[in-house]
């Protein structure tokens, strides 16, 4: 047989590296996808982290991976199983062969499977030998002594090796896809740049796995045609990178410093992390003591007029619970993002899920509405955090944004806007020396009371947690005050619904059935669904962004179907929501709570079932 | 007076009325807490700063109503809070002068964590301490200040726990200001919070405060006219620390320890007693002196600590001109089109 004969062309391919937590997939998988979008394929990544730091070298916990989507088609999810796995070591091979489709290409470092790893990993036999991987097309390569050798003539050479084993599998998997390595091979220029002694290591492991890739026999390589994309400017970015940017352009247009407050938890963190880069800006980070710190001192800031922002997850955002109650009473801006994460408790701190709805809907004492808002992909971060500092400023409330750890952690290709095209921001403050200024006199229309900020002359006012007069602001118990206060706080939330996007519908405004969906999991829905419409099935789907207010037109368009199902990464807590706020309709449901995204496989099942029923 | 260049002045004099509030005063008729007001309206003037750019946050209790009290901007947060949304004020306005007023649970109970924490930082905020030694807004149950064996409705056969001395805790908290003072001597009230206002960091003024309906007396082995003189050691800076009627007692340091010792006795002449030094960095002295305790000693009174470190709210500050003096990234456009970015056409 001839090399490489069959060129296989396809619109996606679905691949993952993984290997020992020091082996550097990450940075593999990173390289891969940037490439393949140089060439002109859409793309989406994640990051799948041990929940260890460093587990025990070897093991099954220890295992590190990186997947990558990529096509020549819009890509809205990291994919359901992989076509391509390069495994390191056997017990990465061993966590992933569950991901891997039938027939698909596993590439594995051959010079590792060892007995003593097998024993580790968790294998009784050589897997690569006792044929159970018989219905794969398995490359054995030695990687790791392919590498020394091609370090044989180097000072240290073997040493630097063991470091460089995964761009030589990098450079197998890239001739694997047809791919041009000199994009690769700048950007290992680029990452080593202030290390030339590694980058030129890493080049050369590169080029040697590209021309072992060359020398075997691969049974078929893949070529995945360049994706129709819009033209402009673009670049790759996380959900979590994307959601600290959109909270600077929020401040940078509305003119409004921005606090971030903020306490360090998985998977939220890169929040903070990437806000503290950008003090040029004039961000003010405070790491605080806690989540209640961090929420607290947002709402201080939110007081002197910044823009005040407090990120978390799961069990902070059950901590922030009472001041997102005060920020409530006090009618002050505030965007509290929740990454979330796998609950109850501490759950499954690296798995994603979407079961903090209900605690953002009505996780507090009292009557305590505010703005409820879901991201929906790593890219709709950005506007998404926008949007929630807009509203949280023009409309003097705390907006809840949740994102999650699967879109947090994941990349796409952004389309980089410019910040003059995104929307005004014209936060309602006081002027000095207002005579009629009173702390709770409102706007007729939308109810929002003004941002009087200290320092500034003849406003001097008192805010609290305590119920206070309708206009003067003073404390009161007085029972119908209580009851008018515990109104205007409800109607002015559910006033912006006036100045929210309606419910959009992909496909016929009347078919069949109406799959629902919120938040992070709106790739996997679309993909499913434009799968079924493809086929010429009537079906259609309406994402929810907007949770509380929700989009006026929902009960319009909830008409026009035979048959609602919602899907979510819970047990139906946005289905019972609807059951509450949208009577009139029989809601079907489609959950899973696995710590797993949705795939498309089976939403597409699911949906079948639905149509033939 | 121009105490911090960040703070605007009033350009005009100030007196009291201009921070008299309309509000009335609901505190129990006898609360210390009324003089611990009138000590702040009285020396808020003479601070020297626009009156708009005084802020008071507060917590949850008794205590915790005073910046309704007060014609200032206001925050009446949540039980415990108050540092944390002080600390937020503060670092997103440093030109406010930032004020706490916080009860002994508020601040060292519920509020325990963002209290040492705030004090560790050294944000630039002052807080009155109100220390009744007991929960007053709840009606009375023992608090992190009451002393062994107290007995309140939640603890009848009395506590079995060890109170905090607050300035014990502030200094283990590597607290850079500490001042004890009594809610019966408003001169002692306004010097320590003048001092507080003088002093970049953070500044707890613990006052000594009675609640007559839950805990009445409880500081009055020290303050009542029979033992003041001989219980309270009224701190100046430079000067030997003596006390007593007949001013004649003083404090010697023997080895590691403070002593009592009469000067005329044993051949003991002002020479030998402890000059009061608030400024000393270290801090082995001021806990000393914040650990004294009757009846073997008195009660140390006045600024026992203020020493000079810098602040985090100016190190905000800093670390933003220098980002901004050398980044290229000077907008949010700079930032989303910094480094790897690529043409797609
Ligand atoms: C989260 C929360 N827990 C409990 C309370 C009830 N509570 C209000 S004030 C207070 C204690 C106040 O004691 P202290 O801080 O010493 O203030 P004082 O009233 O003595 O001035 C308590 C327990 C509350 N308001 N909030
Ligand atoms: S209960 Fe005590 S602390 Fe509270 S106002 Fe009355 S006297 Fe003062
Ligand atoms: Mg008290």
């Amino acid at each position: 047989m001839s090399k490489n004969t069959e060129r296989v062309e396809l619109d996606n391919v679905v691949v993952k590296f993984v290997g020992d937590s020091g082996d550097g997939m990450q940075l593999t998988g990173t390289i891969f996808s940037d490439s393949a979008v140089k060439e002109g394929n859409d793309i989406a990544t994640f990051p799948d982290f041990p929940a260890e730091i460093r587990a025990p070298h070897n093991t099954v916990a220890g295992v590190s991976g990186f997947q990558v989507h990529v096509g020549k088609k819009e890509i809205h999810t990291i994919g359901d199983l992989c076509d391509v796995l390069v495994a390191m070591n056997p017990a990465s091979l061993k966590s992933n062969i569950k991901w891997v489709k039938p027939g698909c290409t596993i590439i594995v470092d051959v010079d590792t499977f060892d007995e003593k790893a097998f024993d580790k990993a968790g294998y009784s036999a050589n897997p690569l030998e006792d044929g159970s991987l018989g219905i794969y097309n398995v490359i054995k390569a030695p990687i790791t002594s392919m590498t020394k050798k091609a370090f044989e003539n180097l000072p240290d050479g073997f040493k630097i090796a063991e470091k460089s084993r995964n761009m030589f599998a990098l450079g197998i998997t890239l001739y694997l896809f047809n791919r041009d390595p000199k994009f690769s091979l700048e950007m290992v220029q680029q990452k080593f740049a202030k290390k030339p002694e590694i980058a030129k290591a890493n080049k050369l492991a590169l080029e040697a796995g590209y021309s072992y890739g060359e020398s075997i026999e691969a049974l078929h390589s893949y070529y995945i045609p360049p994706a129709k994309i819009e033209k402009g400017k673009y670049r790759i970015i996380t959900g979590n990178v994307a959601t600290a940017w959109g909270l600077l352009a929020a401040s940078e247009r509305s003119k409004r410093p921005l606090f971030l407050g903020s306490y360090p938890i998985t998977p939220a963190t890169d929040i903070l992390i990437e806000l503290a880069k950008h003090k040029s800006l004039g961000v003010k980070i405070f790491q605080a003591e806690d989540e209640i710190a961090g929420i607290c001192s947002a709402l201080g800031a939110s007081f002197t007029g910044s823009l005040a922002i407090t990120t978390t997850s799961g069990p902070g955002f059950s901590l922030k619970s009472e001041a997102m109650g005060l920020g409530v009473m006090t009618e002050l801006p505030l965007v509290i993002i929740d990454v979330q994460r796998a609950g109850p408790s501490t759950g499954l701190p690296t798995k994603s899920e979407q079961a903090d709805l209900y605690q953002a809907l009505f996780g507090r004492n009292g009557e305590c509405p505010l703005v409820v808002m879901a991201a929906s992909s790593p890219v709709d971060c950005f506007y998404a955090a926008y949007e929630a500092a807009k509203l949280a400023m023009e409309h003097m409330t705390p907006v809840v944004l949740l994102t999650d750890g699967y879109i947090g952690n994941g990349s796409q290709l952004f389309k980089i806007p410019k910040t003059a095209d995104l929307s005004d921001i014209i936060p309602p403050i006081a002027t000095a020396n207002d005579p009629d200024y009173k702390p709770y006199r409102r706007n007729p229309e939308t109810l929002v009371r003004q941002w009087a900020l200290p320092g500034t002359e003849g406003l001097r006012h008192r805010i609290g947690g305590l119920e206070k007069d309708s206009t003067m602001g003073t404390v009161t118990t007085d029972p119908l005050n209580h009851e008018l206060m515990v109104k205007y706080r409800a109607d002015k939330i559910d006033k912006i619904a006036d100045f929210i996007a309606p419910l959009a519908v992909t496909g016929e405004a009347e078919a069949d059935l109406l799959v629902v969906s919120w938040g992070g999991t709106e790739g996997s829905v679309l993909t499913a669904v434009k799968e079924l419409q493809a086929e010429g099935k009537s079906i259609s789907h309406a994402h929810f962004k907007h949770i509380l207010p929700m989009p006026k037109n929902t009960t319009d368009v909830f008409k026009g179907f035979k048959k609602i199902l919602v899907c979510e990464l819970n047990s139906g807590q946005f289905v019972n929501y609807l059951r509450m706020t949208h009577t009139g309709f029989i809601y079907h449901q489609f959950n899973k709570v696995q710590g797993l995204p949705f795939m498309v496989t089976e939403l597409v099942n699911k949906f079948n079932k639905m149509l033939e029923e | 007076m121009l105490l911090n260049k960040t703070i605007e002045p009033s350009d005009k004099q100030l007196s009291k009325e201009d921070f008299v509030s309309d509000q009335m005063v609901r505190w129990c008729p006898g609360c210390g807490s009324h003089a611990i007001l009138n000590s702040v309206e009285q020396v808020f003037p003479k601070i020297g700063y626009k009156k708009e750019n005084f802020i008071i946050v507060s917590g949850i209790g008794c205590s915790s109503r005073f910046p309704y009290y007060v014609n200032t901007y206001g925050f009446h947060g949540i039980h415990g809070r108050a540092t944390a949304i002080a600390s937020g004020v503060k670092i997103a306005n440093p030109g406010l002068s930032v004020w706490i007023a916080t009860g002994d649970g508020d601040s060292m109970a519920i509020g325990g964590n963002h209290f040492i924490h705030i004090i560790r930082r050294n944000m630039d905020v002052n807080i009155l301490l109100f220390n009744n030694q007991i929960y007053g807004l709840t009606k009375g149950q023992f608090s992190p200040t009451s002393p062994v064996g107290t007995v309140t409705k939640t603890s009848p056969h009395g506590t079995i726990e060890h109170p905090f001395n607050p300035g014990e805790l502030i200094m283990g908290a590597q607290g850079t200001f500490f001042a004890r003072v009594t809610d019966t001597n408003p001169r002692m009230m306004t010097d320590a919070m003048f001092e507080a206002a003088k002093h970049d960091g953070t500044a707890v003024i613990e006052v000594l405060q009675n609640c007559i309906i839950f805990a009445d007396k409880v500081h009055a082995s020290i303050t009542s006219r029979d033992f003041r003189d001989d219980y309270q050691l009224h701190l100046q800076h430079g000067q030997p620390m003596i006390f007593g009627k007949e001013k004649n007692k003083g404090i010697r340091i023997n080895g590691t320890k403070l002593e009592v010792v009469t000067i005329g006795e044993n051949g003991i002449t002002l020479k030998d007693i402890l000059v009061h030094d608030q400024y000393s960095v270290d801090p082995g002295i001021h806990l000393m002196l914040a650990k004294l305790s009757a009846p073997e000693f008195p009660v140390a009174l006045g600024v026992i600590r203020s020493a000079s470190f810098s602040t985090y709210d100016d190190q905000v500050v800093d670390q933003i001109k220098t980002a901004k003096a050398n980044s290229r990234i000077q907008c949010v456009d700079d930032l989303l089109n910094s480094g790897d970015v690529f043409e797609i056409d």
